[in-house]
């Protein structure tokens, strides 16, 4: 492992920030050696990417808190207008360094008085000789801004003219970012995915302090091993370990097991972690739920999740309706009349020839079809005899506000308007039992 | 009167809510770290009731948990933009109305509603909640009630309208400032709570903390409603039969909406004291008796015109007879009289009816049908008793065993007991006395047990010739064994219930007046609740003197007449057209039928070249029609237009 060294900050700043962001170590040490000292100008901006959850925000913030360095961080997705962000940074730039003068307010519309009120701001607050760092995490959303803002932030130290470097976070290849009128090309920095030896020393470092370090290591060595197959996200592991832990504990608590008997409480919490898999990402129940339950120490049979409750209640003729969108979705309209009509004549198919037809159409998904054909299907598949009312019209638009339908084409298009059914079979079979 | 129905419904959904609301309360206390507390509401898809719910759910948060309370709905919230609008915008009128006497307030909230973000939500709160603290002790009331940090309840009304994007970036959002902010969601659920999982990817739904609630089924509300207004004495006016049966159709088959149900009992409660003029006398029996004795003459004309009371008049002596139609006092007597019987019966019909359903609903398949609303139905539709199903289920109700009976036995006593009924005294006198005897019986089926027993100890000892014999005289026996006892009681049980049955559950329309209480026209209550536009314009076009009343458009069959609307000539024209309508054609026919009265006259020759006028009367009905949607321009063929119905409905 490198140790972080660097002439510009003192080793016991570093020494802290190695142990805040365990196996980073290589990361930090390249920014490091990026930003250099304090007063020197670096690179204009920096793209740095990586997977869900592998440190990257948490890393950045870390580190320029730790070395106090003059920064700014937005997050993107929070300042959905280019306005909202640009008048974010400016308020935290002026927070920055004097924190007891309130921020007044700052109005800025356009890049260009951005740039102005930047340099003001960082005039103002005797920050010329530093590098601010800007940071904008989720940085994606930039794209969807206007088309200037994100070229203009990668060349921002050029358009102040000011010591300033842009640093981008986001989950996505700086590829997908170009530009298609070409732009300033950032330095990337890529973070890979923990592996499974740095999830298991991440996790074992926030042991709750009631247990020591080694008991709480088993247990997350036990919780990665049934995990790790299918879970590599540091979230949800996270989630997880904290949620079974307490189940790993009883047997301590209860004086059946010492810390040691490493054996016993595998035992004990294997059914548990079994259970629990069947949920992961799912977030079925909620933790709060969960914990209830084991508290009783019930069986998560009988609180069911979210998907238990799949079977939706439908009115008898909004039923029908569904079915009737689903034959008219799933079959070719040549069929209609074989199927639908009393008298059709010669049965001429074959079923090998049926049979070939619906795997390929289910696998086509659902084709669009006009309200005629919808009502025409549902005439002959009621029994009894159905007045074209209001009120079938206004369920097809409730099945539609419901997603179990969805309009095709413009929504103002009164005439003919053409439907999709966007329900499984499954659904339809659950519903036409 | 209209008004006490509504109350008592209002308040009925909000009691369904109660439950609920206790939940809320105690789990709106813990807050996870990260993590948004979210409840998500299964509604069902009675998307029409839901505003009634959420408002009544966001009244019992403001009232016991927080003032800030946002209800947001897709159509307002396109963009995430339009959200924090909205929202921002409801919750600090919210505030405002807490306070409203800081002028300073209004201000800032004018001029807050420039930036429309979440740092300015946040400042906001932390305004609010500062405000509050520094002035608790003076305002004792305020935070007594709430809670020391109010959360921020922002309602989803319908979940499944909302774009994807929107609802990402709002929840992205209030995660990163939960410690600030303290806010909770509540997603207002139709269909299957799946549906947050095809919205929300993993990375957002790991943000929230999520807890199902499942309202009540709308079936169960239904139920809950034709039990408190229609299963009532407390409410004068009922229903008849056919028009309980088409409202609960629309309910079924249409749209689950309890709320539309509602909508249309207030309809028959309107169209019967609009239409019926003696529905004056549909009110409590002490009111009714007063308005008896101020009839005018014409009003006790109107009661002897009525088909029921000419029943009961010629069921009366000829003395009576002339009586009851000449003397209004005389007849005035007689009318309290059979109102007070009404009365009665109606105190009567109730638990009556709750017993029998006591009974059919546990039998095997419901010959009677599983919810009591169906009961209620049939016993008004005919005599209960002379039914088939009805004799179904008493033979089934022959073979329930002894605990099933009991237990029933139990509740139509309860049943007897809270009802009001005079009569019924000796009812539960006699029903508790088959109580106690199955209680004796008992101890008698245990001696008997013992006695078969101790029989078969001796077959056992004889050989195998002998048991078959003993076996066969023990079939005989038993075909030809006389009942036991628990059995003849079961059998007078049943009767005795049958008896009631018939003395009670005699339908309504074999009552004397009871046009004055129950609302019969069921045709005019489907005519405006189940439209149906379609049939309704081709009737209009086919026929305008239905909706004209001008007597030279009536129509004679099927001919078509000059003296109607152009545009019912042109529709009637088209109706006898394929899918392409060719408009010269169309032209040539409509001015033949046009001009067919001034035929005669002798302007054969020029009829070959039309008239200008009678074209711009063509032109200008087939762009009627085309804005009805009958027909549509054609670019397959010139000159042609497209049908777009097929049939005649």
């Amino acid at each position: 492992m490198p140790n972080l060294e660097h002439p510009a900050y003192p080793a016991a700043t570093l020494l802290r920030l190695e142990s805040l962001v365990p196996c980073r170590e290589s990361q930090v040490s390249m920014l490091l050696s990026i930003f250099g000292e304090r007063q020197q100008f670096t690179f204009p901006s920096i793209f740095i990417y990586g997977h869900t959850s592998s440190g990257k925000t948490y890393v950045m913030q870390t580190l320029l808190n730790t070395l106090q360095l003059p920064h700014v961080f937005v997050n993107c997705v929070e300042h959905f207008t280019s306005r909202l962000l640009l008048e974010e940074i400016l308020i935290q730039l002026q927070n920055c360094s004097s924190e007891s003068t309130p921020a007044s307010r700052v109005l800025c519309d356009t890049f260009n008085d951005f740039v102005r009120l930047f340099k003001q701001a960082v005039t103002s607050q005797d920050l010329q000789d530093q590098t601010v760092y800007i940071v904008l995490d989720r940085a994606e959303q930039l794209r969807e801004m206007e088309a200037n803002i994100l070229p203009a932030f990668l060349r921002l130290q050029e358009l102040t003219d000011r010591n300033v470097t842009v640093v981008l976070l986001s989950e996505i290849v700086w590829e997908l970012f170009r530009p298609s009128t070409g732009c300033f090309e950032p330095l990337t920095l890529y973070f890979p995915d923990y592996s499974i030896g740095h999830l298991q020393k991440i996790l074992s470092n926030n042991h709750p302090p009631e247990y020591s370090a080694d008991f709480y290591a088993a247990y997350i060595n036990i919780l990665l091993g049934v995990f790790y197959m299918v879970c590599r996200d540091l979230k949800e592991l996270q989630h997880l370990a904290a949620l079974n832990f307490s189940k790993y504990c009883e047997p301590v608590v209860r004086g059946e097991a010492s810390e040691r008997d490493t054996r016993k409480l595998w035992k004990n919490i294997e059914p548990h972690l079994k259970k629990a898999m069947q949920t992961v990402y799912l977030r079925e129940i909620s933790s709060s739920q969960w914990e209830r339950l084991q508290q009783d120490d019930g069986d998560p049979g009988q609180l069911k999740g979210l998907s238990a409750h799949a079977h939706v209640e439908l009115p008898y003729y909004s039923k029908f309706l569904l079915i009737a969108a689903y034959l008219a979705s799933y079959n070719p309209v040549r069929t209609d009349k074989r199927f639908f009509l009393k008298h059709h004549g010669k049965l001429k198919k074959t079923n090998f020839m049926k049979k070939h037809e619906k795997t390929s159409n289910h696998l086509l998904g659902p084709k669009p079809f006009p309200l005629d054909r919808l009502l025409a299907i549902l005439y002959s598949i009621v029994d009894s005899r159905v007045a074209p009312t209001a009120n079938i019209f206004s369920q097809i638009s409730s099945l539609v506000t419901l997603q179990l339908l969805s309009l095709v084409g413009h929504n103002d298009q009164l005439d003919g308007p053409r439907y999709k059914c966007t329900v499984s079979l499954d659904f339809i079979r659950a519903i036409a039992r | 009167m209209n008004k006490q129905f509504f109350d008592n419904l209002v308040s009925f959904l909000r009691r369904s809510h109660c439950e609920f609301r206790e939940k809320a309360t105690e789990w709106t206390c813990r807050t996870k770290s990260r993590e948004i507390p979210t409840a998500a509401l299964l509604l069902g898809v009675n998307v029409t009731d839901h505003d009634l719910t959420f408002k009544s759910l966001s009244e019992v948060i403001q009232n016991n948990i927080t003032p800030y309370v946002a209800s947001l709905q897709a159509k307002d919230c396109p963009a995430i933009k339009n959200l924090m609008q909205k929202l921002m915008g409801q919750l600090m009128n919210c505030c405002v109305d807490v306070d409203s006497s800081d002028e300073e307030d209004c201000a800032q909230v004018s001029q807050n509603r420039i930036r429309c973000s979440i740092t300015s939500l946040i400042s906001w709160y932390e305004n609010i909640t500062k405000k509050t603290d520094s002035e608790t002790p003076s305002r004792k009331r305020t935070s007594s009630r709430h809670l020391q940090f109010p959360p921020v309840v922002v309602i989803f009304k319908d979940m499944e309208s909302f774009t994807t994007k929107v609802l990402q970036d709002f929840i992205v959002i209030s995660s990163q400032h939960i410690h600030e902010l303290p806010i909770i969601l509540i997603f207002g659920i139709a269909t299957s709570p799946m549906i947050i999982h095809s919205l929300l990817p993993h990375s957002i739904s790991s943000l929230l903390c999520i807890e199902l609630f499942q309202s009540l089924s709308c079936k169960e509300h239904l139920s809950t409603i034709i039990d408190k207004l229609l299963l009532t004495t407390q409410f004068a006016f009922k229903l008849s039969e056919k028009v309980l049966q088409v409202l609960i159709n629309i309910f079924l088959y249409h749209d689950f909406s309890v709320q539309n149900f509602i909508k249309g009992f207030q309809l028959c409660i309107v169209e019967h004291f609009y239409s019926q003029p003696l529905s004056v006398l549909c009110c409590q029996l002490s009111e009714a008796k007063k308005r008896v004795n101020s009839l005018s003459h014409s009003q006790c004309e109107n009661i002897r015109r009525l088909p029921s009371f000419r029943r009961y008049v010629e069921s009366q002596e000829s003395e009576k007879q002339i009586a009851l139609l000449t003397s209004d006092n005389f007849l005035k007597e007689a009318v309290q009289k059979l109102l007070e019987d009404l009365h009665v019966y109606h105190e009567n019909y109730v638990p009556v009816l709750r017993c029998l359903h006591v009974f059919t609903s546990s039998l095997p398949k419901y010959p009677l049908g599983k919810q009591i609303r169906e009961l209620h139905c049939a016993c008004l539709e005919s005599r209960v008793w002379e039914t088939e199903d009805y004799e179904s289920s008493l033979q089934l109700a022959r073979m329930l065993n002894k605990s099933d009976l009991v237990t029933m036995l139990q509740k139509c006593v309860e049943i007897f007991v809270s009802s009001s009924g005079k009569d019924f005294d000796k009812v539960v006198e006699k029903l508790k006395d088959f109580l106690a005897q199955f209680q004796k019986l008992e101890g008698v089926c245990q001696e008997q047990e013992e006695s078969i027993s101790s029989q078969k100890e001796l077959q056992k000892k004889t050989d195998l010739y002998h048991l078959q014999k003993t076996l066969l005289e023990l079939k005989e026996s038993r075909r030809s064994k006389k009942m036991t006892k628990f059995e003849m009681l079961r059998f007078e049980v049943v009767d005795f219930i049958d008896s009631l049955v018939r003395n009670y559950l005699v339908p309504a329309d074999h009552k004397t007046l009871h046009e004055i209480m129950y609302f019969n026209t069921a045709s005019a209550v489907r005519e405006h609740l189940n439209a149906a536009p379609r049939i309704a314009l081709h009737t209009a076009l086919n026929n305008p003197y239905c909706y004209l009343k001008n007597q030279a458009s009536k129509s004679d069959g099927g001919s078509i007449s000059n003296k109607a609307p152009d545009v019912c000539i042109a529709y009637k024209l088209h109706l006898e057209c394929g899918r392409l309508i060719n408009l010269v054609d169309w032209l040539e026919a409509f001015s033949t039928v046009v001009t067919a009265v001034e035929g005669p006259n002798g302007d054969a020759a020029v009829s070959d070249q039309v008239d200008d006028v009678i074209h711009a009367r063509f032109i200008r009905a087939v762009s009627e029609l085309e804005l009805l949607g009958f027909i549509k321009p054609s670019k397959q063929k010139t000159d042609h237009v497209a049908r777009l119905t097929w049939g005649g409905c």
